[in-house]
This record gives structure tokens, sequence and C-alpha cells, in this order.
């Protein structure tokens, strides 16, 4: 089945892409193909006059590039050689007598943005899933088909820029203020508009000489020539670009850095210079360890939200309770109502309901006040979430969330209370972050129908969904669970009922090392940085003080009680509990916050609670960074080991998602992969020598130093 | 003998409302809109009701919001329920939400629903305020010029007078009469003295602050967390005063007859904001779907006067027709629930249902009846309660049904009057 299909209307060559057995357009090699045999044709063919390109995919223009291909690149020379091809393709579509009409219905992306501007005009529709984007740099890349040429060209230095850059999407109205489409219209409309422009084209003899149908405003045309036309404007615009991306990826990610240059290489300059700097470039970071950790995660996020999809298709859940309306209580719900979830939302006193409902808004409000959503979407969504301080409306939700207090006697009550109001075979599902849901489910009539789903605060933004399972939980209610999970828009990995399950678990070794580091003296500024410097959004002491001091060392008692040893808390930890500092929410932690919750500065007076007193010592950022990542590693492959985890494809999205283990590094089996199993071992066992037994390698891990083996095929 | 619906017919499943407050205070920053979809919102989950059942909301509304007059389409439109649910709105004044009720019962009568919505909301706290002639002439006119001169010269021709904005009145447009000068007229006409009006207000107070404290009134309120601050829940209606006492009553001031008159702020229902409504079923669709009904329609009327006459005591023409289309009579009724607009109302429309008079007028050779008082207004009425216009139908088939089960009663009579000289009677039955 080929991939184009061509119907020719008068001189009119009508092409749709509808890639055979994907649910999406890619620039795969037998696509690239056709696309040279129909620009043959059309080369070719005096009959034609013009072109039409539409996908055949409903949400979909063309996607990009086939992923797949691009992980198989292995040298940066292959990678070079595939962008050159991707230049030579685009300079013919944009060379073409015959032009070209991008009709674009969907997400236009990547190389499908680099075609669609190649093209000599370009219709979008206003279709809720219409969005252009250049999103390379997310996977590690830049683009390789001239976008870093053509983007800036056709849109302007700063707005491409922001688009290469961070990878946004652009929405069509935005796209057609800054020049990147044309003319945007109703999807009903775009072949026969398409059609007409492009035998307009033909008439008016070829590129764009069309009158423009909506000139950029006055003030946009003033800043163009203020900043991106001229070139002092521009060496501003570049240093700007350039320090901004330092701080954004602390030099951990080479990609914008590469786009930059490729974009700078060929702006306000001749093409060629460009297109070659761009070529080059694209071979680097194709071939880099970044792109292949990020390319990996990628993959793994997919295939666990097919996983996710796939599982048994449970029936819909289109009404859910949720136990509790604290702020985990009412994130949950927020991003329930968002997605047109009923939810009935209930807590034990007025009072608390208020509080949820108002915390319900302030989600909601945010989108509103970012224009992702009008104000009758919003008050939709409010509309969605009823409170009530009692169990009615129960007796038709098929699913109910409970994020009470964090007691097992109360998730107890609660779990009893609420079973004698639902119907029969519903789902009771957990958010505990520290208790066993077995001992939950222990209440319950129906103990296979209790499952945990533990969501990560702030929940309208943490991406990560653990979806716990006891020996009891029924694989249809798991099912349901994930279901759920992704639908609220979360990625979802299974975990097994173990205390801490997995991202807490493996958080707080982490956490305790970095108070251990302040128990021998170091700095607690020194340890954040060094950690940051690792590629941690934040350092482990600022995580300390963003959770809450107080639930930081709840949870680790906790799993200090379960595992021993090896999971002690720290002593400086111990002391700022017991001196009562909260953290950020307090606005003293170790840290100090304004009145805004701006974090300050280190609090000077922490030290006197710490051991070693005002007496600071340094520790070398190596070994800050070495203890505090192979503490977290170590307990990822035990988690592993015991069944926790079912993958360790699962672990590295879990702690990249749920507590920001840097991408670039792909995860912690990603890590250990990479840094090669015996020589992590050999560093725990020099680390265990100094601090037995905490160091102790896992099990599985000795194992796959003896086999020099992999958790993944290389 | 046939009674409504002629064998098919039509359930009071469910009744709910927001609570209701004084315009001006708890509830003013809320439309009617928001509060018609409240209590819709709720009574849906109180009644565990499968969306994909509702056919049709009709709600009812006397001051429309001028941007979105559908307000049963606004309720409708809410995500929860399916798309294809028919929804629009109905004004008869006062009786609007009687009016809305006895629509959706037409509609489940004539088979073409079984699952209908009825209800009615008004805020008060949130009337349209309107533009003078002038002034909206000349928007107008601006609106259709083509140039920014010609758009400026629009407003050339606007006059000081004009910048005087209009509030929407409580007059009769027929007769110029407010609804206080008329029930004024009422209490001159029908001889209700100012004590006795008093006296009246005292016991809806008082009963209505017993119905709030044993529960059985609140039984029908759902507490409302009042968007969009979410800073206080109000759980019961607050013009209800415990602590009044006659004395305080007759020492106010006459309102709209500073010489002669007797009705007073103290014997008038209040302007208030709220809303209400009911579910609504046909019998087989409630026995299918496992509900109980509350009660049953049995028969209803409307009657119309001149509004010059005595604008509000059209329930007394009202009450004997529905009682006859039930077969049934004053006697039978275990329980009466009338609208008390004001006190002066309610005593000209019980002295009314004694007059031979009236009868004739009504075309019946005797008199409806003597009420009895022990059966009247059990938890108070709209004096105490307060007076949504567009909510009140609603609130007092609810009260009246629920009561009636918690009696054991079989029958019960409601009337409403309304402005515009209409007024509603309807006989529900229980099993």
């Amino acid at each position: 089945m080929p991939a184009l299909s061509v119907e020719v209307r008068d001189d009119i060559a009508v092409v749709t892409f509808d890639l055979p057995d994907a649910s999406v357009n890619t620039f795969t090699r037998a696509a690239r193909e056709e696309f040279t045999a129909l620009l043959e044709r059309l080369e070719r063919d005096a009959s034609l006059h013009a072109a039409v390109l539409l996908s055949g995919k409903p949400e979909v223009w063309i996607a990009g590039a086939d992923v797949e291909e691009l992980a198989a690149l292995s040298t940066a020379g292959d990678a070079e050689r595939l962008s050159r091809q991707g230049h030579e393709l685009m300079d013919r579509v944009e060379r073409l007598r015959t032009p070209i009409v991008a009709a674009i219905n969907g997400a236009c992306m990547g190389g499908g943005l680099e075609l669609a501007l190649a093209c000599a005009y370009r219709v979008a529709t206003e279709h809720p899933k219409t969005v252009l984007a250049a999103p390379e740099v997310q996977l590690g890349l830049i683009p390789g088909a001239g976008g870093t040429q053509r983007l800036p060209k056709t849109i302007g230095l700063r707005a491409a820029l922001d688009m290469i850059l961070t990878g946004k999407s652009v929405r069509p109205r935005r796209a057609l203020q800054t020049g990147l489409v044309d003319e945007v219209v109703h999807p009903a409309i775009l072949r026969d508009i398409a059609v007409t422009r492009a035998r307009e084209l033909a008439a008016a003899g070829g590129r764009n000489r069309l009158p423009r149908r909506n000139p950029s405003t006055s003030r946009g045309a003033a800043q163009r020539l203020l900043l991106d036309d001229n070139p002092i404007g521009r060496a501003v615009v570049f240093r700007q670009a350039r320090e901004q991306t330092l701080a954004r990826t602390h030099g951990h990610y080479p990609a914008p850095l590469a786009a930059l240059e490729a974009v700078r290489a060929g702006y306000g300059g001749s093409g060629d210079r460009g297109f070659e700097t761009e070529a080059r470039l694209f071979g680097t970071v194709a071939a880099s360890d970044v792109a292949k950790q990020l390319i990996f995660l990628f993959f793994a996020s997919n295939a666990l939200k097919k996983d996710a999809e796939g599982s048994g298709r449970p029936a819909p859940v289109d009404k859910i309770g949720i136990l509790g309306t604290g702020f985990m209580g009412a994130g949950i719900a927020a991003i329930a109502a968002q997605r047109g979830i009923v939810v009935r939302f209930k807590d034990t006193d007025h009072g608390r309901v208020l509080k949820g409902l108002a915390a319900v808004r302030d989600v909601l409000r945010e989108r509103l006040a970012k224009r992702q959503i009008t104000r009758q979407e919003f008050e939709d969504q409010m509309s969605l979430v009823s409170g009530t301080t009692e169990y009615t409306g129960f007796a038709n939700v098929p699913l109910v969330i409970e994020a009470v207090f964090e007691d097992l006697t109360v998730k107890r009550q609660v779990v009893a209370e609420v079973e004698a109001a639902l119907p029969p075979g519903a789902i009771v599902a957990s958010n505990t972050s520290t208790i066993p849901i077995t001992r939950i489910a222990e209440a319950s009539r129906t103990p296979a129908h209790v499952i945990g789903m533990h969501f990560f605060s702030p929940v309208p933004k943490m991406p990560l969904l653990e979806v716990i399972v006891t020996a009891q939980t029924d694989p249809q209610v798991t099912a349901a669970a994930v279901a759920l999970g992704a639908r609220l828009g979360k990625t979802v990995i299974i975990v097994h009922d173990s205390p801490g399950f997995y991202a807490n678990r493996i958080l707080a070794p982490y956490i305790n090392e970095a108070g251990k580091m302040l128990d021998e003296g170091a700095a607690i500024d020194a340890v954040d940085r060094a950690l940051v410097a690792f590629g941690f959004p934040v350092g482990p002491i600022t995580l300390v003080d963003e959770v809450g001091i107080d639930v930081a060392g709840k949870s680790g008692h906790i799993l200090a009680d379960a595992f021993g040893a090896r999971m002690a808390p720290s002593v400086s930890l111990q002391r700022v509990i017991a001196a009562g500092r909260f953290g950020r929410k307090g606005r003293k932690g170790f840290y100090l916050y304004s009145d805004a919750g701006k974090k300050q500065g280190v609090d000077p007076t922490i030290y006197a609670l710490l051991p070693t007193g005002a007496q600071r010592s340094t520790i070398g950022d190596d070994e800050i960074q070495r203890r505090a990542v192979l503490a977290m590693v170590n307990e990822a492959v035990r988690c592993l080991e015991e069944g926790v985890l079912r993958a360790p494809r699962d672990g590295d999205v879990g702690a990249v998602f749920g507590i920001g283990f840097p991408p670039f590094r792909g995860g912690p089996f990603r890590y250990i992969d990479a840094v090669g199993a015996a020589t992590v071992v050999r560093q725990l066992e020099g680390l265990n020598d100094r601090f037995p037994p905490r160091f102790q390698p896992a099990d599985l891990l000795l194992d796959m130093a003896r086999k020099d083996g992999r958790f993944y095929p290389k | 003998m046939p009674t409504f619906g002629n064998g098919r017919r039509v359930a009071i499943v469910a009744g709910l409302r927001t609570p209701f407050a004084k315009a001006g205070t708890v509830l003013k920053s809320m439309s009617a809109i928001e509060l018609g979809r409240a209590c819709v919102a709720e009574l849906i989950e109180r009644t565990n009701l499968d969306v994909g059942q509702v056919q049709a909301i009709v709600f009812g509304t006397v001051i429309p919001s001028v941007l979105a007059p559908n307000i049963a389409r606004e309720v409708a439109l809410m995500p929860m329920l399916p798309k294809g649910v028919q929804a629009f709105t109905v004004s008869r004044a006062c009786a609007s939400a009687n009016q809305a009720i006895t629509d959706a019962a037409d509609q489940i009568v004539l088979g073409h629903a079984d699952v209908v919505i009825a209800g009615g909301a008004e805020s008060l706290s949130n009337v349209p305020i309107l533009h003078s002639r002038g002034l909206t002439d000349a928007f107008m006119t601006a609106n259709r010029a083509k140039s920014v001169p010609q758009k400026l010269q629009a407003f050339t021709r606007v006059r000081p007078r004009d910048l005087r904005p209009i509030a929407p009145a409580i007059a009769e447009p027929s007769t110029g009469e407010t609804m206080g000068q008329s029930a004024e007229k009422m209490a001159k006409i029908n001889h209700i003295p100012r004590d006795e009006q008093d006296q009246f207000a005292l016991r809806s107070h008082r009963l209505a602050s017993a119905g709030t404290t044993d529960g059985r009134l609140t039984a029908e309120i759902a507490p409302l967390y009042v968007s969009p601050r979410y800073e206080t829940v109000v759980t019961s209606d607050n013009g209800i005063r415990e602590q009044t006492s006659y004395d305080q009553l007759a020492a106010l001031k006459p309102v709209f007859d500073r010489m002669y008159g007797t009705v007073t702020a103290g014997n008038s229902s209040p302007l208030t904001d709220g809303g209400a409504a009911v579910l609504l079923m046909s019998e087989s669709r409630a026995r299918t779907l496992g509900y109980a009904p509350l009660a049953f329609v049995r028969s209803y009327a409307y009657a119309a006067l001149d509004p010059g006459e005595q604008l509000l005591q059209a329930p007394v023409l009202a009450a004997p027709v529905a009682l006859r289309r039930a077969g049934l009579s004053l006697r039978d009724m275990d329980l009466v629930e009338m609208h008390e607009a004001f006190a002066a109302q309610v005593l000209s429309n019980l002295a009314g249902f004694e007059s031979k008079q009236w009868a004739e007028r009504a075309g019946f050779p005797s008199p409806v009846g003597e009420v009895d008082r022990t059966r009247l207004n059990v938890m108070g009425g709209s004096i105490a309660i307060g007076h949504p216009f567009g909510a009140t139908g609603a609130r007092i088939l609810t009260t009246l049904c629920q009561e009636l089960g918690r009696r054991g009663g079989q029958f019960g009579l409601l009337t409403v009057c309304a402005a515009g000289g209409m007024g509603h009677a309807m006989v529900v039955e229980r099993a």
C-alpha cells in the first residue's frame, strides 16, 4: 500500500499522505522514496501546475521523522548524511516549478514543519488538534531538514528561536500572527481553499506571490526591524538566547546550543553555510548519549502509554469519588474535571470542602489565566466537582480515590464507610504514599478491589502515577486504574505493594546521604549545587524543604522501620525536625523563604542545630554526587530485584518523571549501564568500606557485575 | 374519575433547593444560572440519577439574564448532562417554577418524555440595569456606523437625562401599581387588620425556625459552597428570624401607604436569591429505575383576573378548579401550602376560599371552605423562608410532598399567586 495517493483535479495534483499501518504520518524511508518519486512526477508532468498536500490521518498532518530510524543512527556521519538527504528533499520542494500548498490539519511537527516551510504556501485549520512545533530538542536533536534556516527566515529570529529552543507547540491563530501559516480556515473547507490557492499560485507564477492575507501587526514589524534584522540587535538576541539556554540546561543538553549555532550560522547571511552547519551539528547531537537517553525515554513512556490503553479494555470511568479534599484530593479533582469526569468530592466538614473547592478553582483558574481554557469551560469544569460532607452521590461511583489523612486507622475507617455507599464491584484506590495497600485492604469487604493510585505533588504538574498492586488485586482492577491514570494524562507505572513503593523509596537513601554529608560538615548549598550540577532540577536539601521537613521525616521513619540500617535517617534531619522547622510551607527550613515563598539563601542559624555546628568542611562535588546518586540507584536495583518494579524501563521512567532524575542520563538503570555494572559495584564497595553497611551493593547488581551484564541490550 | 394524566401518572421523585438568602447578602456573588446549576447538579447526585435518562430541563425565572435568557439551557449544558437534553425557560411571575413543573408534567403525560427536571432560580442581587432609550439608540447607531467619526457622531444627540440607568421595577405595567401597593389594596378591600398580618408573619417565622432546628425544612436544602470565593458555606435560609417578636413586627412602619397602610417589610416576603428543582418522572419509568416517588401530580389549574382589581387573589379562582379536577374537596387535603407573597395576600386568599361571591365567580355552587390552620404552611412560608421569584414554586411543591410523607398524609394542595393577576393551584397525592 502506498503512503501517497494522488488525485488530479484539472491541473492541480491533490496529494494525500496516509502512512499505512500507522496512526501518524512520519517520514519513514519508504515515505521519503515516495515523496522523491512524487517530486519527480511534478517536475516532469507539464500538465500539472500546482499541488496540494493533505494528510489522511484525522489528527496528524505530519509528525516528523521516524524516531526508530533516528534511534538506530550509530555514528555522527550517518546522521549527517541523513540530514543532507533531508536538505536535498526540501530544497527540491522549494525549487519546484509546481508550487505545493501545505494543507495542514492536525499536528505539523519536526520534519513535517520543515516540509511545510519548504512549500510555497501554508493553510492550517482551526481544529483543536492542529499545532505546529519544532520539538527536536526534546529528543536531544535539532531540526535536520532545514528548519534552523527556513523557520527564522519565515517568522523572524526571536519567534523561531522560541520554537526551536523549547520545542513548544504553536496554535493556528498564533501561527497566523507570526506568519508561520498564511491562512487559517474551518476544517470542512481546507481542501477547497488549498486547491484554490494552488491555482492562484500557479497563475501568479510560483513562489508565494499572493497578496498577504494577514499582514503582520505594525508592532511586530517594528520589533523585527529593531532586533532581528540588524546585526547589533541580532547579537543581543543570540547572546540572550544562549544565556537563557545555559541557565535552563546547566550545560547538560547540547542540542539547544547546537540549534542556536546552526541558526546563527545562516541567519542574515548566505544560506549555504547555515545548512552545512545544521547538517554537521545534527550529526553530532544525533550520535550523542544525551539524544540516545532522551529517545529511550520517549519510547519507554510511549510503550507504557500503549500498555495503559491496551490492557483489558476496561469500561471508561466517567465519574469518580474523592475522599479528602486536601491539597492532593483537590489536585486530583481538578485534573479529573479538566477531562470531563464528574467528581463527588467529600470531606468531613464544610470548612474542608470549601478549602478543597477553592484549591480546585485555583488550578483551573491558572489555565484560564493562560488562555488554555475559556471562561465557559472554566465554569463548566467547576460544575463537575460537587462537594459534600455525606456519603450521598456514591451509589453510581465506579472508582473512589481516598486522599485522607495519612494514618492507617483513619484510612481503614474511611474505606469501610465508603464501601457501604458504593455500588457492587466498585474500586477503592488509595493515594497513600507511606502505608502498605495490603494493610488498608484489610478493612475492605472486597480486598481484590483495593489498589493504590499514588499521585505526586502538585498533582496537576507532576506526570508520574504509581499504581500499586497487592497480591490480591484483581487484574481488571489494575487495568481500570491504569486506564484512568492515562486518561488523567499521567505516565503510569505498576508497582508492587511494599514500603515507599518505588519513587519515594529510592529518594530516601539519596536524601539521607545528603543529610549524612551535612552530619560530616558539608555546607548545605554545596551539597545542593553538586547535585544540580549532576542534573537534578533542585538539590536534595531544597527538595526536603519543598516537600516539607516533617513529611520527609515521617516517610523516612517508615522506611527505616521497614528496611533497617541502610535507610537510617541522618542526624541533621532529625535535629531539624525536632526544632520544629517545616521548610518552605513554614517559610523557614534549611533555607529561608520570602513571604511569597521565594527561596532566598541558606538560613545561617541552622548550622547551630547540625552536628559539626558552624564548622563546615568541604566535600568534593564528585564525592557528593557519587554518594547520593549511588545510594539511589542501588536502591532502584533492589526494587527490581524484589519484584517491586516489573522492568528496568518502569524504574527509569518512574525516576525521571517522578523525582527528577536527570532525563539526559535516562534513569537509574540506564545510568548503571552507561557507567558499567562492574564500575558501579566497585564504587559502592569503596563507599561501603567507609560507611558500612548502607552501601552494600544489591545482589542483582553484584550478579550483573560478575557476568558483565546490562539492564538494556547495547 | 379521570385525573391529570388519564392513567399516565407523573411522579414527583425528589426535590432539592439551595438555601434562600436575602438579596444582597450571602448569595449575591452567584448568578441565577449558577444557582440553578448548583441545585440541579446536587439533585442529580443525591438521587444517584443516571444522567443518560434526563430528557428535558424546564426552568422558571422572572428576571432573566440578558446575555443568557434561556437559563434552562445553560443549566442543561452542564458537562455531565448529555447535549441532547431539551431545555426551555418559562415565565409566569411568582408561579414560574410551577409553570415549569406543569409544563414538564404535560410533556410526561403526552408521552414525549419520561424524565424531566423542573424548577427555577432567581438572583435579585444581580438584576440587569438598562440604559435609557436615548443611550440605547446611540449605541445601536454607533454599532452600525462604518467609520470612527461616524461612530462618535452617534453619541452627539445623547442628553444628560439619557444617562440615568433604568432598574426593573416590580410594578404592574397595566396598572402602575407595585405588588406591595396591590397587597395594601387587598388588605383594605378584604378588611385584613394589621395585627392579623403581623401575627401571620410571626407564625411564618416561628414555624420555619422550628423546621430549621429540627431539620425537616433543611432536609430539602443542599448546602451551598458559595462561588467564586469558596469562603462561605450556606446551609439554611438566612431570612428566618427565630427571635422575632410580635412587638418588633408591630413596630414597623407600613411601606406602601404611609397614611393608612398595614403592609410592612416584616409581613411581606423579602427579595431573595435562590434556586430549587424537582425531579419528575413517568410512573412507569420511576418504577423501572427503582425510585419510590414522594407523590404524584393529581391535578392542577391556572386562573387569571384583572390585575387592577385584586392582583394577588387569583389562587381563589384556581383552587376550586384544581380540586374539582382532582375529584376532591378541601376537607380531603391533609396539608395545604400557600405562597406567602404578603401576609395580607394569604389572609385575603383564605377569606376568599370561604366566600360565596368568589365561589360563584369561579362558577361553583359552594365555597372552597375554611382551611384548617393546623394543616396550613406547617413549616412557615415565603415571608420567613424568602421568595426568589422563579424558584418558589418548586420549593413549595418539595416541602408539601416531603411533609406529606412524614405525616403519612394522602393529599396535599398548594396555591401560588402571581403578578399579572394570575394564580395557580395543584393537588398532589401519595401512593
